[in-house]
């Protein structure tokens, strides 16, 4: 008998469509091992009826012969900041506990279109904000990964850490994600799956809670890289009703998948050595080198020479964007409302922002309020959009040089619950390397290239030259054809 | 030409120096970044888009008949179009406000500097004409409205208006007096009428304006000015800066020092008062709003934006004036709202149909029409007239029977009266009652005969050169016809027969 839950999108979708077994298998399957998983507290909320459901329609389209969408018969887990009409859609903060939109967000139900179902809404950091998936108000995420000989909890990274932990875990084969400064790689590296932001505009942000709305990017989160290819392309697509989308049709990537890399070049910056990188992140870095030269590229030395501007840079930019993003949160509409005793409208706010708000993103508030208000908008807003420009520049011209740039995802493998959320600093370090590529608004993937010697998993990272997916996906497919990364996270919840 | 407005203190004359910052809800049917509809009146929070009250994940998206109307209005003000302009968010907390920010435009505003002619009115205390700048038109979204007396504890919020499309006119400190700031705001009022961008309804509150007031000595540096927020007519604008003005001179006079402040005008007692001070002045954050790009205007758009604007109220008062003839102070009038430009123009092309002459040659008959005649009548008649019936075709008959001396000036007040009453046919009615003026010569000549020969004595005086007696020929002739001869037939029989 199958392990159904062994199988990734694109499997499930051909063995489908093929009649080799039933969407409703899967689905059940899948939510079989999402309701043992409790342990691993990935779903804030599960939909198995909304899986059931888009898996009868599947079979039921199979069954009168029509043709099955790119997503046909897949169950997948949904990030809890893409809203879901009528189930309850929180951005994992007290806030919006028990908010059930009535609407859908444009790339849920692209996804629905193409015939996908919902195994749940997977819990992440609260407003996307975090590296760690510890600032969720519903509670850390676990990573199915242990550091070996150790039985300490690990963090799955964030914010996207119920994606990363859910498919890592194989209770869902692809899971949605965001990616505002490294959301979707991050956890995709600590976790030994795949994940992939796409340029910035690709992906309607319609319906999805925002953060810093002009970095957030949706992208999906699975096993290979194949199967990344398959959900970019259901999730994609031009939408009215964001006026930062892209209006470009969404290429074909899975069929002009290709791990050929003759007459391509390959950027290895230079500025990524930094000091304080894990040795064996620069070995691992090194090794994806020797993959990609012997799938046929070219490897070269570029320059990004504002990188080390770019972490300071985006840590003005998002919490800015976000302090005012999240003013609409005040208890007046929806969510929560705390109304002390005699309170008027200003305590009102205060209270209600006071009790649903977490730390981090107080934080971030407090920081995004300090960037804007006058006096200090120059000196820290404006310089930090310079600083943008030229990040963006850099790549611009890197990408004269070569045709992908291959980077490490993280400076370290993952880390244990707990020990870095005492110092944000430190943990706001994780997403170094993948800042720069949010700034700039590129297509960026990390995939996953081997354990390290305490048994974690480390990510390569491959960042593209605008609207180029293919080249990044095709890079990250002849890394994953060399690392034949099949290692598994051997299961304790 | 300046101004000679001064407020009289006790130590000497003040100059007042006043700018407008005048918010105009711009036409259009849908609000300006949701497509909400945007129609006044409607029950409350049933015109709310999810955009509107800002639930989680919607986004903004522009609505080109907004921009397209305020790009309009600048190009009627010759203002700079700015191709490449851009939204930034304006941050603060208030209930009417869902999003916790209003999109504004407050670092590259769409329509740059322009200005506006406000008329020379000596009675007004408007010596010359004067041309006032316009620093900006940006675009920015309106606020919902609470509403405090539907609940002993709490208040209501209407979200309706929200995320409608404003225009933020602001001026520069030109205006020197209520006067002229009254004047530049009926203007202001006008053209946007014209170019239909805005309906101008300062009692629905598509129109208000901040009105900005300091004073200074003449000639010396501007002083400490206040804001005074939400003034809704022209009326009020004036009143809040002849207020502002005296108390600020009287402070001043007095040892204090004005404070820049935002204040708040009470249409009841005429006065103003303290809304926040400098210090409680909120500090916006403005930056981009960056759910949108920055905003790019085609050479396409803006020449489409151009070739659909309506000639503007100062190329029409010259034409009226050059071409048709007519007085500056009925050009001036005929102009000012586009009512009245409208009504005028189609009678006075009807009337130029019917009669079969030039434009040029009835447009002054056309105007005192329209601008006396009519308009006495209809407000004699009260509400028994329809004004359904004052068709333009209806008039151009009665004006026509005018010009050819088929009727008086007397008849025609008669029929049109009757015409508002019953919706009649002018010419019918004429016939019917009998309100025609006798051009028969032969009559006409008849009744003379008759009066000079019973009259011999006033004959030889007149002829002895009592010039003055002619009237009463005249007289004696109207009245033998019962008031129905051509006054200027029996003027020219009268003539022939008494000087020949």
């Amino acid at each position: 008998m199958t392990d159904f839950t062994q199988l990734g999108v694109k499997q499930i979708r051909d063995g489908v469509a093929g009649g080799d077994f039933t969407a409703r298998e899967v689905a059940e399957a899948f939510n079989a091992a999402v309701a043992e998983a409790a342990e691993l507290n990935a779903f804030i909320v599960t939909t198995p009826d909304h899986a059931l459901a888009a898996a009868d329609a599947t079979d039921a389209k199979r069954a009168k012969g029509e043709e099955l969408g790119k997503m046909g018969g897949v169950p997948i887990g949904m990030k809890d900041l893409f809203a879901t009409k009528g189930v309850q859609t929180t951005a994992a903060s007290h806030i919006l506990e028990g908010f059930e939109p009535e609407y859908e967000s444009t790339v849920s139900q692209n996804l629905w279109d193409a015939g996908a179902g919902m195994l749940g809404k997977l819990n992440l950091d609260q407003f996307a904000m975090g590296s760690s998936n510890e600032t969720s108000y519903f509670g850390n995420v676990n990573s199915p990964w242990k550091k070996d000989g150790t039985n300490a909890a690990m963090s799955p990274g964030g914010s996207s850490g119920g994606s990363s932990s859910a498919v890592a875990a194989r209770i869902a084969p692809a899971a949605t994600g965001t990616d505002t400064g490294g959301s979707i790689r991050q956890p995709a590296a600590f976790t030994g799956i795949c994940g992939i932001k796409p340029t910035y505009g690709r992906c309607s942000r319609w319906g999805v809670v925002a953060f810093a709305s002009s970095l957030d990017q949706a992208g999906p989160m699975a096993r290979s890289v194949e199967d990344c290819a398959i959900m970019l392309e259901a999730m994609a697509g031009f939408d009215p009703k964001d006026a930062t989308s892209l209006d470009m049709p969404v290429p074909n990537w899975e069929a002009a998948l290709s791990a050929d890399l003759k007459g391509k070049k390959v950027g290895i910056p230079r500025e990524y050595r930094m000091d304080g990188t894990d040795e064996e992140i620069l070995k691992s870095w090194e090794q994806g080198k020797e993959w990609l030269r012997d799938a046929g590229a070219e490897i070269v030395d570029v320059s990004l020479p504002h990188t080390k501007y770019a972490l300071p840079a985006y840590y003005i930019v998002a919490p800015a964007e976000a302090s005012s993003n999240l003013a609409r949160y005040d208890g007046v509409r929806y969510g929560l409302r705390e109304l002390p005793e005699g309170a008027g409208l200003q305590d009102m706010y205060a209270a209600t922002r006071a009790a649903g708000f977490g730390d981090e993103v107080k934080r971030r508030i407090l920081i995004g309020t300090y960037v804007l208000s006058a006096g200090f908008y120059d000196a820290y807003y404006t310089q930090a959009q310079k600083i943008r420009t030229l990040v963006a520049r850099d790549f611009e011209q890197g990408f004269t040089q070569c045709d992908v740039i291959l980077a490490p995802t993280t400076p370290t493998a993952s880390f244990p619950l707990g020990s870095l959320n005492e110092d944000p600093l430190t943990m706001y370090l994780n997403d170094v390397f993948a800042v720069p590529a949010s700034l700039a608004g590129l297509p960026a993937m990390s995939v996953p290239a081997m354990l390290n010697s305490d048994g974690l998993p480390l990510g390569l990272q491959l960042v593209g030259k605008p609207f180029d997916e293919q080249g990044v996906l095709n890079a990250g497919l002849a890394i994953q054809n060399r690392a034949n990364f099949n290692a598994q996270p051997e299961k304790w919840w | 030409m300046v101004s000679t407005y001064r407020i009289q203190g006790a130590t000497g004359e003040w100059e007042v120096v006043i700018g407008l910052e005048v918010h105009a809800q711009v036409t259009s049917n849908a609000k300006l970044f949701s497509g909400a509809s945007t129609a006044f009146g409607a029950e409350p929070n049933t015109q709310v888009s999810l955009v509107d009250a800002a639930m989680p994940g919607m986004l903004p998206v522009p609505n080109r008949e907004c921009i397209r109307q305020a790009v309009r209005t600048g190009m009627a003000i010759e203002a700079q179009i700015n191709k490449w302009s851009r939204f930034d968010r304006k941050n603060y907390f208030y209930a009417d406000l869902p999003q916790g920010y209003q999109i504004s435009q407050l670092y590259h505003p769409l329509v740059g500097e322009g200005s506006l002619l406000i008329e020379a009115d000596e009675k007004a205390g408007i010596p010359e004409d004067k041309v006032i700048g316009i620093e900006r038109i940006h675009v920015e979204q309106d606020a919902g409205k609470l509403m405090h007396d539907q609940h002993p504890t709490m208040s209501y919020v209407d979200l309706n208006r929200v995320g409608i499309a404003l225009m933020e006119i602001v001026s520069k400190p030109d205006m020197r007096s209520p006067a002229e700031a009254g004047a530049y705001v009926r203007k202001l009022r006008s053209i946007l009428r014209y170019v239909g961008s805005c309906d101008g309804n300062m009692e629905e509150g598509s129109m208000r304006a901040d009105v900005n007031v300091s004073v200074r000595r003449p000639g010396e540096e501007f002083g400490t000015r206040t804001e005074t927020k939400n003034v809704n007519s022209v009326r009020f604008v004036m009143q809040v800066i002849e207020y502002e003005a005296n108390r600020q001179v009287d402070v001043i006079e007095n040892g204090g020092t004005v404070d820049q402040e935002t204040r708040l005008f009470d249409p009841n007692t005429g006065t103003t008062r303290t809304m926040r001070s400098k210090e409680d002045a909120h500090d916006y954050r403005y930056f981009p709003d960056p759910d949108l790009l920055p905003l790019e205007l085609e050479d396409s758009f803006l020449e489409e934006c151009r070739a659909s604007l309506p000639e503007l109220p100062d190329a029409k008062r010259t034409r009226y004036e050059n071409d048709l003839g007519l007085t500056p102070y009925n050009a001036r009038e005929l102009t000012a709202e586009v009512e009245t430009f409208a009504r005028f123009e189609t009678l006075l092309a009807e009337t130029a149909k019917q009669i079969g002459k030039p434009e040029a040659k009835v447009a002054t008959q056309v105007a005192n029409w329209a601008l006396s005649v009519a308009p006495g009548v209809l407000k004699s008649l009260g509400d028994e007239a329809d004004p359904a019936n004052a068709t333009a075709e209806a008039q151009a008959k009665i004006l026509a029977m005018q010009d050819k001396g088929d009727i008086s000036g007397g008849q025609a007040k008669e029929i049109y009266e009757i015409v508002l009453k019953t919706g009649g046919d002018p010419e019918t009615i004429a016939d019917e009652k009998g309100l025609k003026q006798v051009s028969d010569t032969g009559a006409i000549e008849a009744a003379i005969d008759a009066i000079i020969a019973a009259n011999g004595d006033k004959v030889d005086e007149y002829r002895g050169g009592k010039d003055k007696l002619f009237g009463f020929f005249v007289g004696q002739t109207m009245k033998a016809m019962q008031g129905k001869a051509n006054p200027a037939v029996v003027n020219q029989i009268l003539k022939d027969k008494l000087d020949g």
